[in-house]
């Protein structure tokens, strides 16, 4: 009997060992292949040029560029509805039904499909206000699909201040807004930044809501305004895969690309990680 | 309260109101944009027609096909990723000391943050051509790849909930089974799964409706062909993948585009429906363990 | 006979009565405050002394659904009026919390906050003020040279004394004292408690404690409170030598609390 437990134990600890085994060789295996093939694409045109025969040959320096304004639109449009969101909810709004609606927004929009943002973005900010297909379209459905998570970062930061210092503050005669804006505020940062940093990532990322709204599959020159439509990373490794005529050729191409943006998610994502590991330890 | 900390307050508050606006935004739009097409075809036409030939004449707009394909997509990605990603959180949560903690978690963060369509590249260049040789088909861009790299890309969700379910399991139910003589795998199978149990359901249904949600890795990797499967090595093409796909070429304010739309309520509907059951379970279990809601 | 009628009245209460929700927390509380001395706060866990305290820089404010009733006075002007200006109030009160609450600032920018908050920048007068209150609370010689420091980096001592310091630099005419050296070693707590017998010759204060040897070591007038009542109110020599209430005497003597 004894014997029979210590082994079924020793069985379904090997089985759970297998289950983080089989998580860590996924993602080893895809930065593996990715790695591998993509490096032979890099080189300084690649980065830089525009593309060339319809795709087949130059860089994809347009993508790059496209994807950076993009990511800084959509934090442009989410950081500070996120903050202002975040402080609302902690510092002015007692627990009632006004936070429970709010919080339930917060909630059910983190959870909408990427694509549904897109069929948002194209009715709302193309049509509707006539920005057609441009960075600025683009980047107001990026900044709504990304706000939830500045929302939740920035709440756990600022509710993670401790009410002493808030009391020290307004016992020093300071106002409220003086006490978020000159106490809270600076305590929370390294929380709310980390919860930004995540938003880069995941917004370099996405590509569903900007097929609509802000991507083009071929530009000549780089984008020259926010109206402009753009070409992105990620829109582009889908384009490369699944037009022109020389798949051979635009796959080593997509490896490029997908080793760009792998390389810049996963440096983002564990800057971020490190961050907030750093963070816990100095609250202890 | 002085005049200017009450302006705060209020501009604040409206502020705060962005999200309960654009989730009635995109509520509205959907059902603005999609209820024309009901007008056309009939909602339960719609929806339970069981052809999609959105250009030919006469066009047919049935979803039946795409809303199969999603769920059979789904189920197929929640068959891996429930038993990896809860058997990775039991894993870090239960067996892993805390050196190995520190490495697995943020590994586990950061298979998460990939973007979907690096999964339907690597999907579509490396597992495609592997499935159709393993099995022999005629293509490996299928139902059984997309959810193959669907459950892949739950996993993070599936472990990091369950994980959180699992943290709030109080010390002392532990304690006193190890108390009453029972082993670690007799604790965790008899007293930490059963009190974390509705915790860990959240996690597979938040995971359904991420699942159901991801576009860009259907699009490359099942194969797209608008039909009800009949076996798990069909190609299928389902609702993101199609509205994803075919709404560059649909004339705006034709009878395809407001379709398209309605494809769109219907997803929005299913996932806001799993959302609010994930909600409503998760603050059971938090109520259930005497916590905050 | 009580000399009371030498002193000066700062602050006065008069039938106070205090709800957190529906749960009354003080009751009919009648008290005087003389200025120029300290005046102690005693009585077991839960018997309303740091609500009375809070009340007195409308600190409970920050309570939502929290009600008062009756007046509390300071100079003869009742803080809950109206158009009393609550920042102003707590700019003439002043107050220490019971675990050191330094702003993770540094030294510097801790002293200078109440200033930069009422919009000073003539860094000159910011310094002299700095400086003066440093000095005051004997904290200047410990750390003249580091004032850029963290204020994180200091002991708690010197901390709870930085957070004195720092109420001191927008020069208060009462100063709360909410249990300050709870979370103390007795060193540091022995120079608390210096410094509060130091500081009465410019300032109102009053503190709360539970400790009745840190009362009868550095007040003046002791309040006795149980169950949200003032039972006994009156010097502290008398209070504590000749109790006139049985519940008093219990508790001094450590029968209950």
């Amino acid at each position: 009997m004894m014997i029979k437990a210590v082994n079924a134990q020793k069985l379904g600890f090997a089985a759970l060992f297998a289950c983080i085994i089989i998580a860590l060789l996924v993602l080893g295996s895809l930065i593996y292949f990715i790695f591998s093939n993509g490096i032979s694409s890099f080189s300084w045109t690649f980065f830089t040029d525009i593309p060339r025969k319809s795709m087949t040959a130059g860089g994809v320096g347009p993508a790059i560029i496209g994807t950076i304004y993009l990511v800084l639109g959509s934090i442009i449009v989410s950081v500070p509805l996120g903050v202002i969101t975040a402080i609302y909810l902690c510092e002015y709004s007692p627990k009632n039904v006004i936070v429970n609606i709010i919080r339930l927004s917060v909630n059910n929009l983190a959870g909408v499909p990427s694509v549904v943002f897109g069929l948002f973005g194209l009715a709302v900010f193309v049509k509707l206000f006539n920005f057609h297909v441009s960075i600025l379209s683009g980047s107001l459905t990026l900044g709504i699909l990304i706000l939830p998570g500045i929302i939740s970062a920035s709440y756990e930061a600022i509710i993670a201040v401790p009410q002493s210092l808030r009391e020290a503050s307004y016992a020093l005669g300071a106002t409220q807004i003086q006490t978020i804006g000159r106490i809270v505020l600076p305590s929370a940062l390294p929380g709310i930044l980390t919860g930004i940093i995540l938003g880069v990532g995941r917004a370099a990322g996405e590509t569903a809501p900007i097929l609509f709204t802000a991507a083009t599959f071929y530009a000549r020159s780089y984008p020259s305004s926010i109206m402009s439509d753009t070409m992105a990373l990620p829109y582009h490794i889908y384009v490369l895969m699944t037009e022109g005529t020389k798949p051979e050729i635009q796959k080593m191409i997509a490896y490029g690309c997908a080793l760009i943006l792998l390389i810049l998610v996963l440096a983002v994502s564990a800057i971020a990680i490190y961050l907030r590991q750093r963070q816990r330890r100095t609250y202890g | 309260m002085k005049i200017s900390e009450k302006i705060y307050k209020n501009v604040f508050m409206v502020v705060a109101f962005s999200s309960l606006i654009f989730l009635t935004g995109i509520v509205l739009v959907l059902f603005i944009e999609g209820l024309p097409a009901f007008s056309v075809t009939g909602i339960l036409s719609f929806i339970f027609g069981k052809s999609w030939y959105p250009t030919s004449t006469p066009p047919e707009f049935g979803i039946m096909p795409l809303i199969s394909a999603s769920f059979v997509v789904s189920v197929g990605a929640m068959l891996f990723a429930i038993p990896v990603g809860i058997g990775s959180a039991l894993y870090i949560h239960e067996i892993a000391g805390e050196k190995q903690k520190m490495f697995l978690k943020p590994i586990i963060e950061l298979l998460g943050a990939i973007p979907s369509i690096i999964f339907g590249f690597f999907g579509m260049v490396i597992v495609a051509p592997l499935v159709q040789k393993v099995f022999n088909l005629s293509t490996g861009q299928c139902a059984f790849t997309g959810a193959l790299i669907l459950g892949v890309m739950a996993i993070p969700v599936v472990c990091s909930i369950a994980e959180d379910a699992l943290s709030v399991v109080p010390k002392s139910f532990r304690e006193a089974s190890f108390a009453l003589g029972a082993n670690r795998w007799q604790t965790l199978l008899k007293v930490i799964i059963p009190a974390a149990g509705s915790g860990i359901s959240t996690a597979i249904v938040l995971g359904i409706s991420r699942v159901m949600g991801e576009t860009m890795t259907v699009l490359l990797v099942t194969g797209g062909a608008a039909q009800i499967p009949n076996s798990i090595f069909s190609p299928v093409r389902p609702m993101t993948s199609t509205i994803a796909a075919e709404m560059g070429e649909a004339a705006v304010g034709g009878v395809h585009f407001h379709a398209l739309f309605a494809i769109g309520l219907v997803l929005f509907m299913i996932t806001l429906v799993l959302n609010m059951i994930a909600e409503y379970i998760g603050r059971k279990y938090r109520v259930k363990l005497g916590l905050d809601v | 006979m009580d000399n009371n009628f030498k002193e000066t009245v700062r602050v006065k209460a008069d039938n106070i009565n205090f709800f957190y929700g529906s749960k009354k927390a003080l009751n009919g509380i009648n008290m005087n405050i003389y200025a120029n001395k300290v005046t102690a706060l005693i009585g077991p866990s839960g018997c309303g002394k740091s609500t009375f305290l809070r009340l007195i820089n409308r600190m409970n404010d920050l309570v939502s659904s929290s009600r008062v009733e009756g007046q509390l006075l300071l100079d003869n002007k009742n803080i809950f009026d109206k158009d009393i200006d609550v920042v102003e109030l707590r700019r003439r009160v002043g107050m220490v919390f019971q675990k050191p609450n330094p702003f993770p600032k540094s030294i510097y920018e801790n002293m200078a906050y109440g200033l930069e908050i009422k919009g000073i920048k003539d860094k000159k007068y910011v310094d002299e003020k700095v400086f003066e209150s440093l000095k005051k609370a004997a904290l200047w010689d410990e750390i003249k040279d580091r004032l850029n420091d963290s204020a994180l980096r200091l002991s708690g001592g010197q901390q709870q004394r930085l957070c004195i310091a720092r109420c001191l630099v927008v020069e208060p005419e009462v100063i709360l004292f909410d249990e300050p050296c709870a979370s103390l070693d007795p060193i540091s707590t022995r120079k608390i408690e210096e410094l509060i017998i130091e500081l009465k010759q410019f300032y109102t204060i009053v503190i709360v404690t539970h400790n009745m040897q840190q009362a009868a070591r550095v007040s003046d007038y002791t309040a006795f409170m149980y169950l949200g009542d003032l039972i006994e109110f009156g010097q502290t020599e008398k209070l504590f030598t000749v109790p006139k209430d049985k519940r008093t005497e219990e508790y001094l003597t450590g029968k209950f609390g």
